[in-house]
């Protein structure tokens, strides 16, 4: 073979121009969810008039403020390979420190937000210290921490709930007019979390680790990147955006519950695999996170519109967290 | 470094051991082993299973840490204690099967763990990657290297065997300013794209860098290599050249039927001897 022969495989894919615009598009793995989002709110406004209006949308967004900010968390995790099943149990703790204070021992609303906050990225990052320095299994980890979490919720408030009057803790709750539809200040925070974790993960380095962490951790670990230091990263600031979640449910229901979030960490998630992000680690958007988490939001609001019982929105909401997945393998395997 | 390649004086050792050994409890990996990587030429490691060879690669390749012995970069003695060490002398490696991320395009494969950011407060500030330069540069190293791939913005998964093992062999050649180590890089490729992998390889040492290559395959270590390091029991048995050996001969050294005398032709440290590339 000569030394100077530009050299081009059989049965190689078409390399000349590089995928074309179309199939780009089309192989990009938020397309398929946003599809289905788009017909599921076509589908529901016309069914319904009562569904497609500002104030209809406005409170879909509110019903998905607390689940949608812990699927980020839950998004840079799953990306690593790893999992979090403490993040509902985790918000609900942030929660109850942040009331507990505020109004028990009437410290300073701001600094009962920064020790919930403080609360919360301490426990993600017990958890990233057990998944790296003792190499436990993420599923493992955060399950105990789960129980953990819950205890020390319940011991902390005494199974009380704590009400909360502060306008400093309800801001996110407070809503400002948008073209003629009242917006809370909560979901504004919670888009501009998720614009700000697309930007990091796509265009920063440390999101491009992320990414070759939860694909080949060991190539990754190769190239010189540090991989326990950015996991330990990724589940601390996945437990200071739960914290942020914890700051969104008081402002959106005015208590700190000890009950709260029992099934948020199967719900965000539900969200990740909407969106089309692998378990697997390495793949995925959390763009694709926020779109998984409005589907389910469109669907909850659209069905109880038409007036289905609200147990058959679980019942539908199984069935896609199924076909998405399945959705999923298909196309790898017709692409690997 | 490529001038002395053309000068008549003897190329001079780019990566060199003396005497190393590392045990693992009571098993002894590396025996007292010596070796010798010349400038500008592809150097084979060939020996049988378990004569430690792999060993010894790790060790010059910062994944190990030997007990005792001494590891030279163009001269002078350095301690590895990673992979990251080792690089920082120039010494990159291609490990078997680990060198790619799948799913990340080839940009950002070449680039993983050594991105390019933006300059002024984009860069520092907002962390931006400079996207675009990346993409051109590796665009331009792939050219160089003869890599008929031209998407730089493809998955790497996407990729046959041999090109993906071209990513993996353009990314060290890309940051190696002495040394590439080659790792099996034809082991899971058929004909064809492993002679794309040996053009590769050449290539490479061309551009100016030394090689080393493990490899089972002993028609592609006759075919590529300058010269032959054959390991046996934990250390050197003898240095051949494969134009004067025969690739029976170089079996027997490994498997220690052919010992003493009959290898003396080859001398260990072929300083004195002809340029490896004559």
């Amino acid at each position: 073979m000569s030394s100077t022969q530009t050299v081009s495989p059989p049965g190689a894919p078409p390399t000349k121009t590089g995928p074309s615009l179309v199939g780009r598009v089309l192989t990009t793995p938020t397309v398929g969810p946003l599809i289905f989002l788009v017909l599921a709110i076509a589908f529901f406004s016309i069914k319904s008039s009562a569904f497609l209006t500002g104030g209809n949308l406005s409170l879909i967004v509110q019903q998905v403020m607390v689940v949608g900010t812990l699927a980020i968390g839950q998004t840079l995790i799953i990306l690593t390979a790893g999992i979090d099943l403490s993040n509902g149990a985790v918000m609900a703790l942030g929660q109850i420190v942040i009331a507990k204070l505020a109004v028990d021992s009437g410290l300073n609303p701001i600094l009962a937000i920064l020790l919930g906050l403080a609360a919360t990225t301490a426990f993600g990052l017990a958890n990233g210290s057990l998944v790296t320095g003792l190499r436990l299994p993420p599923f493992i980890v955060t399950l105990g921490t789960l129980n953990i979490a819950f205890a020390l919720t319940h011991i902390y408030s005494n199974d009380q709930s704590i009400t909360v009057s502060s306008s400093t803790l309800t801001f996110f709750g407070k809503t400002f007019p948008l073209g003629g539809t009242d917006v809370t200040y909560g979901s504004v925070f919670m888009i501009a979390l998720y614009v700000l974790a697309w930007y990091v993960l796509k265009y920063t380095a440390s999101g491009r680790h992320v990414y070759a962490v939860g694909n080949n951790p060991e190539a990754a670990r190769l190239t010189g990147i540090n991989t326990r230091k950015l996991l330990l990263t990724v589940y601390a600031t996945a437990g200071l955006i739960y914290g942020i979640a914890s700051l969104l449910s008081i402002a959106r229901t005015n208590v700190g519950d000890p009950n709260a979030g029992q099934t948020d960490n199967l719900d965000s998630i539900t969200a990740v695999v909407l969106g089309g992000t692998s378990l697997f680690g390495g793949r995925g958007s959390v763009i694709g996170t926020l779109i998984g988490a409005l589907i389910v939001g469109v669907i909850r609001s659209g069905l109880q519109i038409v007036g289905v019982e609200s147990i058959y929105q679980v019942l539908i909401t199984g069935i896609l967290v199924i076909l998405a997945v399945a959705l999923d393998q298909l196309s790898r395997r017709r692409t690997a | 470094m490529t001038s002395s390649r053309d000068s008549t004086a003897a190329p001079k050792p780019v990566l060199q051991a003396r005497d190393l050994v590392k045990r693992y409890g009571s098993v002894t990996a590396i025996d007292g082993a010596d070796f010798d990587l010349l400038e500008g030429e592809i150097l084979a490691v060939i020996g049988d299973n378990g004569a430690g060879k792999s060993s010894l690669i790790k060790a010059l390749s910062g994944a190990v840490i030997p007990d005792s012995g001494e590891i030279l970069v163009n001269g002078s003695p350095v301690t590895f204690h990673s992979p990251i060490d080792a690089r920082k002398y120039g010494i990159e490696t291609v490990y078997q099967d680990l060198a790619v991320a799948p799913a990340l395009d080839i940009a950002e494969n070449l680039f993983l763990g050594r991105e390019l950011r933006r300059g002024g407060p984009l860069g520092s500030v907002f962390r931006l990657l400079d996207r675009k330069r990346m993409v051109d540069e590796s665009r331009e190293h792939m050219a160089n290297l003869k890599i008929g791939i031209k998407s730089m913005k493809q998955a790497v998964e996407t990729l046959s065997g041999g090109q993906r093992q071209g990513v993996a062999v353009a990314r060290s050649a890309a940051f190696a300013r002495n040394v590439v180590i080659l790792d099996e890089p034809t082991a899971a490729l058929g004909v064809k794209e492993t002679g794309m992998v040996l053009d590769l390889i050449r290539q490479v040492r061309d551009r100016g860098l030394a090689i080393i290559l493990i490899s089972h395959n002993m028609p592609n270590v006759f075919e590529v290599a300058d010269r032959v390091h054959i390991h046996r029991l934990g250390k050197r048995a003898a240095v051949i050249r494969p134009h004067e050996f025969s690739m029976n001969d170089a079996v027997a050294i490994m498997t220690g039927a052919m010992v003493g005398e009959h290898i003396e032709g080859a001398p260990e440290v072929p300083a004195a001897a002809d340029s490896p590339r004559a």
